[in-house]
C-alpha cells in the first residue's frame, strides 16, 4: 500500500518547497505531479523575486505597502505582513540553497526594480529566475529524500466522513490506476491558465487541484481575479518579462509616443500590471496600436545589457515573432497571466477542508488581492509552501489514516476512466471544446468587462458543458495516453471556469484586475470584501468574507 | 500555410510492435513552429499520438526531439525554415528508449545527474547572510545552470551511443556547475571530491570533442567546453595520474619540444609505461598500423622551426614553467 503522512500535489516550487519542509519536520513525504518536477511552470517566471533586505536599507513594511497598494486593497494584510517579513530569509536560504543570483559590485546579491514598488527589491538570475530557483530545488528535493511520483495524474481526491484519506491517481508511463493513502494532501498545482486562450501559461497550467478541492467542497475565494500581463505575444500569448521594463524598457503606440506618460505620470512603464494593461488596451481600442498591439522598445538599453540581464526573452522574440530586441521594438499586447484567486486558505496552507491544504498560485491566501506585484508570485510559493509543509507534517502527527476499501476504490476508478474511453467517437474534439471556452473567457473576462458579456460566457460555458460530456478520446490504449489526460484536464477546468465567470458578474466594481465598464470605480463601502464560492447541491454558491486590514486604510491608487 | 511532416512512430501496445513513419499535412500560422504543427496534428488529426511538451518558449524542457535527423526543441525551430524536401522529418531523441512515438524513457538520464550528486555541498560553515561572490562568477555559472535538461545533448551525444556507461554531456555540464562555483567545495571553492570521482572511468575524460552537444543545446550551455574546463580543474587539482590527464601532458610536451606529435610514444605515456596489459590492448591495432604502412617513425625528429612552436607555448603560458 502506498502511504504517506503528508502528500503533495504539484512539483514546482510551491510544492518541493512544501515537500522538503514536511521532511525535514519528520514527516513520511511523497511528491506527486504530472510531469517531471522541471517541467513545472515555474521555470517561467522570468523577473525576479521580490525581499526587502534590511542591509540595503529596505524595509518590510515598505515592500508590504506596496503589496497591499498593488492589490487594490483586496489582499489580505495579516497574510502579506507574514509574506513580507518572511521574504529575506527565504531569499537567504534560496541563495544558501545554490541558486546563482546575479550580484552588484561588493558581491552581495543585486536587484532590479520591478512594477508598483518604490524601491529596487527585485533579486534575480538573468532573465530566468524561475528556472534557475526551479532546478535549484529540485537538487535539494532530491538531496532531502522525498519520495516522487513523476508523470503521475491525480485524477480523484478521496475523503471519507469529512477528512482527507488520500487521492487515486494514474500513472501516465502505463495506465495503471493506483489508490495513494494520506494523511494530509497538500495542492500545488499552480495556475488555471489554459482556461484562457491565449494564456501565458504553459500547457499543463489546467487548474487540476483547484477543480479537485473546488469538488470535494472546498471553498474558492477571489476567482474573478485574473491578471492580464502587460507584455505578451501576439499569437501564441507567450511572456516577455516585466524585467524588460524593470531595466528601462520603453511602451510606444503606433507613432512612437510613451503612451504611460498619461495614466501613470509617475510610476510610467513600472506603475502596477493592471494599470499597465489597461492602459495598452485603452490605447489599442482608441486606433494606437497596430494588429490589436502596442511595442515594447529596448534598443535604448544596449546590446551589453540585454545580453546579460534579458537574453532568454530576445531569443523567445527572435524564435516566436522575428524580432531582434536589440534592433527592433517588440509587438506586446496584455494577455491573460495569472490567478490572483484560488483555494481559501489561512496564513498556514489550511484550507475549510481537515487535512487539505493549498500553497502557491492555485491558492488564495490572499496576498495578492486584487493584482499580483511582479516578482511577489515566487515569494508567494517559497514561503507559504514551507509554511504548509511544516504544518502540515505536524498535524499529520496527531491524525491516523483514514481506512477506506481501497479495492473498490481502484475499481470504481477504472470504471470511470474505461466509460471515458468507451465513449463513441462521434462528439466534438476535446480540442475545440477546450478553444470554445478559452475564446469566451478571452472575449469577455480580459481586461475590460461588463454584464452582458459575462452572461454571454455563462450560457457558452452551460453549453460548452453538455458538449464536453460526449467527447471522444481517440486513444484507447494504456501507455502514455496524453488524450486521456487531456479529457480529463478539461473535465476539471470546465469545472471552475462557471464559478471565475459568476464572481466576476457578481463583483459590481472595478478592482484590480477587474476593470467593469458598467461599474467603472472602486466601490470600498460595498465592494471591499472577498467573493467566496462553494460547491452547492445544484451549483456554485457565493458567499462573502471581510477583508483584513492591520495598519493600511484604503486610499485612492495613483502611480 | 500547409506544412507537411513526416513522423517516426511507436505504439508498445500494437500486436507487432514497430517503429513506422507516417506523414501528416497541417495547417499553421506562416510563422508557426514545429510544436504547434505537432500539436495541430494531436488535437485536429489524431489524438493518439503521444509526445511531451507544456511551456511553448524553450524553457521547460518537454519537448526535446529529432527534427530532420538532429535533437532540438520543437517549440524554438520555426516550421518553414525545417522543411527540407518538401517535408520535416520528426522522430524521437536518442541514446534513450521510446516508450511511445515520440516520448523517450528517461531515466537513464535522470540516473546519470544523480551520479553527480547534484546539490551544492559547501564544505565550511554557512554564512549567515549570502555568500559573497563575484557578479562575473555568477554569470559565468548562470551560463551552464540556464541548462534546462532537456536531453537534447545526451541524445545526439556520439560517445553515449557506443558507451551507455559515459556519464555524459548533461550530467557533466551538470557536475561543472558545482565545481565552478565558488560555494561548493572547500573554502577556496574547489571541490576535490567531485573532481575526484569525475576523473574516474566513464567521466569526464571520455569525451572525444566530436562538438554534437555544442551544436545541438538549445540553450548555449556548451556542455563540452564545461567538460574541457573540468579537465582543466582537475589537473590543477592534482588529479594527474590518469591516462586522459597523461595524454594531455605527453601530447603537449611532444609538440612542445619536437613542433608536432611523436605518436609512437604517446600511447604509452598515456596509458602508463609499466601498465602491461593496457599496452597489450593495443597490439592488435599497431600491428594493423605497421601492416598498412601507417606505423609512426621510430626516431622522433624535430621539425625545423621547432623554437617557434615552443615560442607560442611560452606566449600562452609564460616562461615560468621551465
Amino acid at each position: 500500500m502506498l502511504e504517506h503522512d503528508v502528500l503533495v500535489i504539484g512539483a514546482g516550487l510551491a510544492g518541493m518547497r512544501a515537500a522538503i519542509a514536511a521532511r525535514s519536520g519528520g514527516a513520511n513525504t511523497a511528491i506527486i505531479s504530472k510531469v517531471h518536477p522541471v517541467r513545472s511552470h515555474s521555470n517561467a517566471a522570468q523577473g525576479g523575486i521580490n525581499a526587502a533586505l534590511t542591509d540595503r536599507g529596505d524595509d518590510w513594511e515598505e515592500h508590504a505597502y506596496d503589496t497591499v497598494k498593488g492589490s487594490d486593497y483586496l489582499g489580505d494584510q495579516d497574510a502579506i505582513e507574514v509574506m513580507c517579513k518572511a521574504a529575506g530569509q527565504a531569499l537567504i536560504d534560496m541563495e544558501h540553497f545554490g541558486v546563482t543570483f546575479n550580484r552588484d559590485d561588493e558581491g552581495k546579491l543585486g536587484t532590479r526594480a520591478f512594477g508598483g514598488q518604490r524601491r529596487a527589491r527585485t533579486f534575480f538570475v538573468g532573465d530566468f529566475t524561475g528556472q534557475a530557483m526551479l532546478h535549484v530545488m529540485f537538487e535539494q528535493l532530491i538531496k532531502s529524500g522525498v519520495r516522487r511520483y513523476e508523470e503521475w495524474f491525480v485524477s480523484s481526491l478521496i475523503i471519507e466522513d469529512g477528512q482527507v484519506c488520500g487521492v487515486m491517481a494514474l500513472e501516465i508511463r502505463t495506465g495503471q490506476i493506483y489508490a495513494i493513502r494520506a494523511k494530509t494532501v497538500i495542492f500545488c498545482t499552480g495556475g488555471f491558465g489554459r482556461v484562457f486562450e491565449p494564456s501565458t501559461n504553459a500547457l499543463i497550467c489546467t487548474g487540476d487541484g483547484t477543480a479537485l478541492a473546488y469538488n470535494a467542497g472546498a471553498e474558492l475565494m477571489d476567482m474573478e481575479m485574473v491578471q492580464y500581463h502587460p507584455t505578451t505575444l501576439a499569437g501564441s500569448g507567450v511572456l516577455i518579462s516585466e524585467a524588460a521594463r524593470g531595466e528601462g524598457a520603453y511602451l510606444l503606440d503606433k507613432d512612437g509616443n510613451r503612451f504611460m506618460e498619461k495614466y501613470a505620470p509617475n510610476m510610467m512603464e513600472l506603475a502596477s500590471r493592471d494599470v499597465v494593461s489597461r492602459a495598452e488596451q485603452t490605447e489599442i481600442n482608441a486606433g494606437n496600436g497596430v494588429d490589436g498591439c502596442v511595442y515594447l522598445d529596448c534598443r535604448h538599453l544596449g546590446e551589453a545589457l540585454i545580453m546579460e540581464k534579458l537574453s532568454q526573452i530576445r531569443e523567445i522574440g527572435i524564435d516566436l515573432v522575428g524580432c531582434d530586441m536589440i534592433t527592433d521594438t517588440i509587438p506586446i499586447r496584455p494577455g491573460m497571466h495569472y490567478a490572483m484567486g484560488g483555494i481559501r486558505t489561512n496564513i498556514d496552507g489550511q484550507t475549510n477542508l481537515p487535512g487539505v491544504y493549498a500553497a502557491g498560485e492555485c491558492a488564495c491566501v490572499s496576498v495578492h488581492g486584487g493584482n499580483r506585484l511582479g516578482a511577489n508570485s515566487l515569494l508567494d510559493t517559497i514561503v507559504f509552501g514551507e509554511r504548509s509543509g511544516n504544518h502540515a507534517a505536524e498535524a499529520a502527527r496527531s491524525i491516523d489514516y483514514v481506512e477506506f476499501n481501497v479495492d473498490q476504490a481502484v475499481r470504481n476508478e477504472e470504471k470511470r476512466i474505461q466509460e471515458l474511453l468507451d465513449r463513441p467517437q462521434n462528439g466534438d474534439r476535446i480540442a475545440a471544446v477546450r478553444l470554445g471556452m478559452g475564446d469566451t473567457m478571452n472575449r469577455n473576462l480580459a481586461v475590460y468587462r461588463n454584464e452582458e458579456g459575462m452572461q454571454e460566457t455563462l450560457a457558452d460555458l452551460n453549453e460548452l458543458e453538455k458538449r464536453y460530456e460526449t467527447v471522444p478520446v481517440d486513444n484507447k490504449g494504456k501507455v502514455f495516453n496524453t488524450d486521456l489526460v487531456f479529457a480529463l484536464e478539461l473535465g476539471f477546468m470546465l469545472d471552475f471556469a462557471t464559478p471565475i465567470a459568476m464572481s466576476a458578474l457578481d463583483r459590481k466594481d472595478s478592482r484590480g484586475a477587474q476593470a467593469r465598464t458598467d461599474y467603472p470605480d472602486r466601490d470600498d463601502e460595498n465592494w471591499m470584501k472577498h467573493l467566496v464560492i462553494k460547491k452547492g447541491e445544484v451549483g456554485p454558491e457565493l458567499s462573502y468574507a471581510p477583508v483584513t486590514v492591520t495598519r493600511w486604510t484604503p486610499e485612492e491608487r495613483k502611480y | 500555410m500547409d506544412v507537411t511532416l513526416r513522423v517516426k512512430r511507436f505504439d508498445p501496445e500494437a500486436a507487432e510492435p514497430e517503429p513506422y513513419w507516417q506523414d501528416f499535412t497541417v495547417n499553421i500560422e506562416d510563422n508557426g513552429t514545429v510544436l504547434d504543427a505537432l500539436i495541430k496534428i494531436r488535437e485536429d488529426i489524431d489524438g493518439s499520438f503521444s509526445l511531451r511538451c507544456s511551456c511553448r518558449s524553450s524553457i521547460c524542457g518537454s519537448c526535446a526531439m529529432r527534427i530532420n535527423g538532429h535533437a532540438g526543441l520543437a517549440c524554438k525551430i520555426q516550421a518553414p525554415t525545417a522543411i527540407v524536401n518538401g517535408v520535416i522529418t520528426v522522430e524521437p531523441a536518442g541514446n534513450m528508449p521510446v516508450v511511445k512515438d515520440l516520448v523517450v524513457d528517461f531515466d537513464s538520464f535522470w540516473d546519470k545527474i544523480m551520479e553527480i550528486e547534484p546539490y551544492l555541498k559547501p564544505e565550511g560553515p554557512e554564512p549567515e547572510a549570502e555568500y559573497i561572490a563575484s557578479n562575473e562568477s555568477m554569470l559565468h555559472l548562470s551560463g551552464v545552470t540556464s541548462c534546462i535538461m532537456c536531453g537534447a545533448c545526451v541524445s545526439d551525444c556520439t560517445v553515449m551511443e557506443v558507451d551507455p556507461t559515459f556519464l555524459g554531456p548533461a550530467a557533466l555540464a551538470k557536475a561543472y556547475r558545482f565545481t565552478a562555483d565558488p560555494r561548493d567545495g572547500d573554502e577556496n571553492g574547489v571541490s576535490k571530491d567531485r573532481l575526484e570521482e569525475l576523473t574516474k572511468p566513464s567521466g569526464m575524460w571520455d569525451c572525444t570533442r566530436c562538438m554534437e552537444c555544442v551544436t545541438v543545446c538549445p540553450k548555449g550551455v556548451a556542455p563540452m567546453d564545461r567538460i574541457m574546463a573540468l579537465r582543466d580543474q582537475a589537473m590543477a587539482a592534482g588529479f594527474t595520474n590518469t591516462n586522459g590527464a597523461r595524454h594531455t601532458e605527453a601530447f603537449s610536451e611532444s609538440v612542445e619540444h619536437s613542433g608536432w606529435l611523436d605518436e609512437l610514444r604517446l600511447v604509452p605515456k598515456s596509458v602508463g609505461i609499466t601498465n602491461l596489459s593496457a599496452l597489450a590492448g593495443y597490439a592488435p591495432i599497431a600491428i594493423q598500423a605497421l601492416t598498412h604502412g601507417k606505423m609512426p617513425p621510430i626516431i622522433h625528429k624535430k621539425i625545423e622551426k621547432a623554437g617557434n612552436v615552443r615560442k607560442l607555448f611560452d606566449k600562452i603560458e609564460g616562461p615560468k614553467r621551465h
